[in-house]
């Protein structure tokens, strides 16, 4: 057996299994050792396919030996490489991170299963972004949203379960708009892979069924990743579920859903079909610039620190979706980055906000005055990620944020980069009150230093210094995203 | 004629469907919406046997019409019987509606017409399904073929999904337990003619489980049947003796047995270096290799979706009823 040739299905498999595992020995300590190990796992297989998918620039393998279009396919390119790298690495560093914070947040009855659906979550989105066949997204979407759901209802505010009914409602309309979408191309083309679909789609582009089909892939999926205005389940899910929860569906969960919506638009409709002939690149950019700003002003105006990254979080979409709309090379980049970047900036911030809750059980604002003297490790990781947020050289975030410019001023759009900018002080607004409350004010009589356990601050921080170092050494997001947009726009490198 | 006959019956299901979704909007006795959502699944299950989707039907019919409107009276249980009808009705929520029926109206104007010997499902990958399912694999249902072998990955999927939903009920209602009180009432003639139809019912769950490679069926509708049969004694016997039988902190590892009993074969190929649920690995023989595969893997199906049916009964039921005033 040579393991390398089988990574594209052991990354799915082992996690999947792994899940199976906790149950069966139905304990807490041995619950998060198997996630801790299908973590890493996932990471090293993820390493090894992004060196592959350089030297072969395509992985394909077919599952249970049929080819497809007969079989389902694996189809790892660049663009999928890079995905895994961003849900791979979230899923070591919350693994490290959740042995205290699970102890401390949820129902000891409910440990095991937490880390179950935990892993489930992580499989079902390793399992979108490495398949090349449309129904399978389909499967594995369901995966990963019903253990979500049952994740976000396990916060200990009574609203959480009020937040993943809202969640579950939504994202199982969503879910079935994708069916629905899925199922029209299949009566049109008669297959579902990927590929397949791409060639046979252009002869029946033009009907009503391929329309229909568009609009509904484009909702369905837009749901699940909050584009505004689909986005209202999306505050509340992020602010009322567990630290552990928060911090990587912030990371992952939408970045997933618009990396579907990518792989539809470009890779299956094509983007003559989607971005200028539907005209979904003007929508985008309409719905793009409304959700940097809507996302960014509600986010001031909110008391509740976690809520307040979650409308940011709608605002950060907002970046990645305009970038799509922009229908060109520099335009994807940007997009490629942001979601690569965004993950370590949001990962930072909710996994901050996880160590105060350990400490306070609150992310209110109020909680935290003094913070920066009473938690100073913990606020100096928050500032990192604040930073990386605004765009401040040397940090992730100005990466992404100077593509995206640039990008909209190679378009002669000086407007929306303009809007860029606006946003930018913005975000300065609603991270400087978090840093003025935490820093300025002193901390209430009797608190004293907080201690907090050292496997979540070291998790924290790593988060915290790879938004510096991948805002000084871009090379390797650069170099993944740009040979993921080549292969997107059919340009061979 | 008999085409035309076809369309008829058709036309008359699908009339139903739609005056039953009008009546349960209406009604506001939640025990008349529940019975009427089992008449509509199994009306949906009538339409899709017309459609000749005979394994689809047998899963709408055992899950829609069966389990489902079990779990809703459980529920209902735990709840007043009729609606509290002064709630809100937001209007945004009836153009959205207009607009999704017209956008899907308007996507079927363009298909095929049903039937049509020329449409592309017909001809691209289907005559390559019969085909390979006739020379590599052998069984006489292409279905339970592409189910269980050329689509196996996704049939992996849809078990995990299956255990998701257990693990996820798990979470939410725990396992509940049972109190004395809310036992039935012994009932003889309910105890005579229950007792004998249980056996049966378990003998064709397990008809329905190993006959899948022939006919309609397979691991799924097993799984739910089987369970059904548990269902049915826990009503009328009691939970207490059911789950004598089959004790609720089982469960949730029969149903990881199941997922790992299917994701086990698979990793089996890997062993000679053959992509996952390649089934040729498993035995000299590629087809007899085939045949064993999709044994072990509906074996796992079944047994995944027995347990995490039951366990979600168990969830259900076994909750404490809190009565409103």
């Amino acid at each position: 057996m040579n393991l390398m040739t089988h990574l594209p299905v052991l990354i799915v498999v082992v996690p999947l299994l792994s899940a199976a595992l906790c149950v069966l020995f139905n304990n807490r300590k041995s619950a998060w050792l198997i996630t801790l190990l299908a973590s890493f796992f996932c990471f090293y297989a993820s390493i090894n396919l992004i060196q592959i998918v350089q030297e072969v620039d395509v992985i394909i393998y077919s599952v249970g030996g049929w080819e497809a279009p007969l079989g389902i396919e694996l189809r790892i390119d660049a663009l999928n490489a890079l995905m895994l790298l961003v849900l791979s690495g979230s899923a070591v560093l919350v693994s490290i991170y959740a042995l205290k914070s699970v102890e401390k947040e949820i129902p000891v009855q409910n440990q095991v299963l937490f880390y179950t659906a935990l892993l489930l979550v992580k499989a079902g989105l390793i399992g979108i972004c490495v398949t090349g066949d449309a129904f399978n997204i389909f499967v594995f979407l369901e995966i990963s949203s019903i253990s979500t759901y049952a994740l976000i209802s396990l916060g200990h505010d009574r609203r959480a379960l009020h937040a993943s009914y809202q969640y579950l409602i939504m994202g199982t309309i969503g879910a079935t708009f994708i069916l629905i979408g899925i199922g029209f191309m299949y009566v049109m083309t008669g297959t579902l892979n990927i590929q397949d679909l791409s060639q046979r789609l252009p002869v029946v582009a033009d009907t009503s069924a391929i329309r229909a089909a568009f609009a509904f892939l484009t909702i369905g999926v837009g749901i699940k990743a909050a584009m505004l205005p689909l986005h209202q389940w999306l505050p509340n899910a992020y602010a009322y579920s567990p630290s552990v929860v928060s911090t990587f569906l912030a990371a992952t969960a939408t970045k997933v859903a618009i990396y579907v919506l990518i792989r539809f638009q470009l890779s299956l409709f094509g983007i003559e079909f989607s971005l200028l002939q539907m005209p979904f690149n003007k929508i985008l950019m309409i719905l793009g610039t409304i959700g940097i700003l809507g996302g960014s002003v509600s986010a001031i105006y909110q008391s509740n620190v976690k809520r307040m990254l979650a409308y940011s979080s709608v605002a950060q979409i907002g970046y990645i979706l305009l970038a799509i709309g922009l229908a060109s090379e520099p335009g994807f980049t940007a997009a490629l980055l942001h979601i690569f970047n965004h993950a370590l900036m949001k990962g930072t911030l909710f996994m901050a906000l996880g160590l105060i809750a350990f400490r306070f059980a609150s992310t209110e604002l109020s909680v935290m005055s003094g913070i920066g003297k009473t938690m100073p490790l913990t606020m100096a990781a928050f500032l990192i990620g604040g930073l990386s947020l605004i765009g401040v050289p040397g940090t992730a975030g100005f990466i992404s944020k100077w593509y995206l410019v640039t990008a909209l001023l190679d378009a002669s759009l000086w407007p929306l980069a303009l809007v860029i900018l606006i946003a930018s002080v913005l975000t300065l607004i609603y991270i400087g009150r978090v840093i003025e409350v935490a820093y300025f004010q002193p901390a209430p009589e009797g608190i004293t230093q907080q201690k907090v356990p050292k496997s979540m601050l070291v998790a924290l921080w790593i988060f915290a210094l790879s938004n510096i170092y991948f805002g000084l050494y871009s090379d390797i997001s650069l170099g993944i995203s740009s040979l993921a947009v080549n292969q997107l726009m059919g340009v061979t490198p | 004629m008999i085409a035309n006959l076809e369309l008829v019956i058709d036309i008359c299901l699908l009339a139903f469907l739609i005056m039953i979704v009008f009546a349960s909007i209406k009604i506001t006795d939640l025990f008349a919406v529940t019975m009427l959502f089992g008449i509509f699944s199994f009306v949906s299950a009538l339409l899709f046997l017309d459609l000749d989707a005979v394994d689809v039907a047998f899963t709408e019919a055992a899950v829609g019409a069966g389990f489902t409107t079990v779990l809703m009276l459980s529920a209902l249980r735990l709840t007043t019987r009729f609606e509290n009808v002064k709630h809100r009705h937001s209007l945004l929520g009836l153009p959205i509606v207009i607009l999704t029926g017209a956008a899907l109206l308007y996507g079927v104007a363009d298909f095929p017409n049903m039937g049509d010997a020329n449409a592309p499902i017909h001809h691209h990958l289907a005559p390559d399904f019969i085909r390979l399912t006739q020379q590599k694999i052998d069984i006489p249902n292409i279905v339970t073929a592409v189910l269980a072998s050329f689509r196996g990955y996704d049939t992996f999927g849809e078990t995990v999904v299956i255990f998701s939903a257990g693990a996820a009920v798990l979470m939410l209602l725990g396992m509940g337990h049972v109190e004395r009180k809310q036992e039935p009432e012994k009932n003889l003639i309910l105890w005579v003619v229950v007792k004998p139809m249980i056996a049966l019912i378990l003998i064709f769950g397990l008809y329905v489980q190993f006959h899948g490679d022939f006919g309609a069926g397979g691991g799924f509708q097993a799984g739910v049947i089987f369970a059904s049969g548990f269902i049915l004694y826990s009503l009328v016997f009691g939970e207490t003796y059911a789950r004598k039988v089959i004790p609720a902190t089982i469960l949730p590892r029969l149903s990881a047995l199941g997922v790992l009993i299917y994701g086990v074969t698979g990793l089996m190929s890997l062993i000679s270096n053959k992509p996952f649920l390649d089934y040729n690995a498993l035995s000299s023989n590629p087809v007899g290799g085939q045949h064993l595969g999709i044994l072990l893997v509906e074996a796992g199906v079944g047994l995944a979706v027995f347990s995490t049916i039951l366990l979600i009964y168990y969830s259900f039921s076994g909750r404490e009823v809190i009565h409103y005033e």
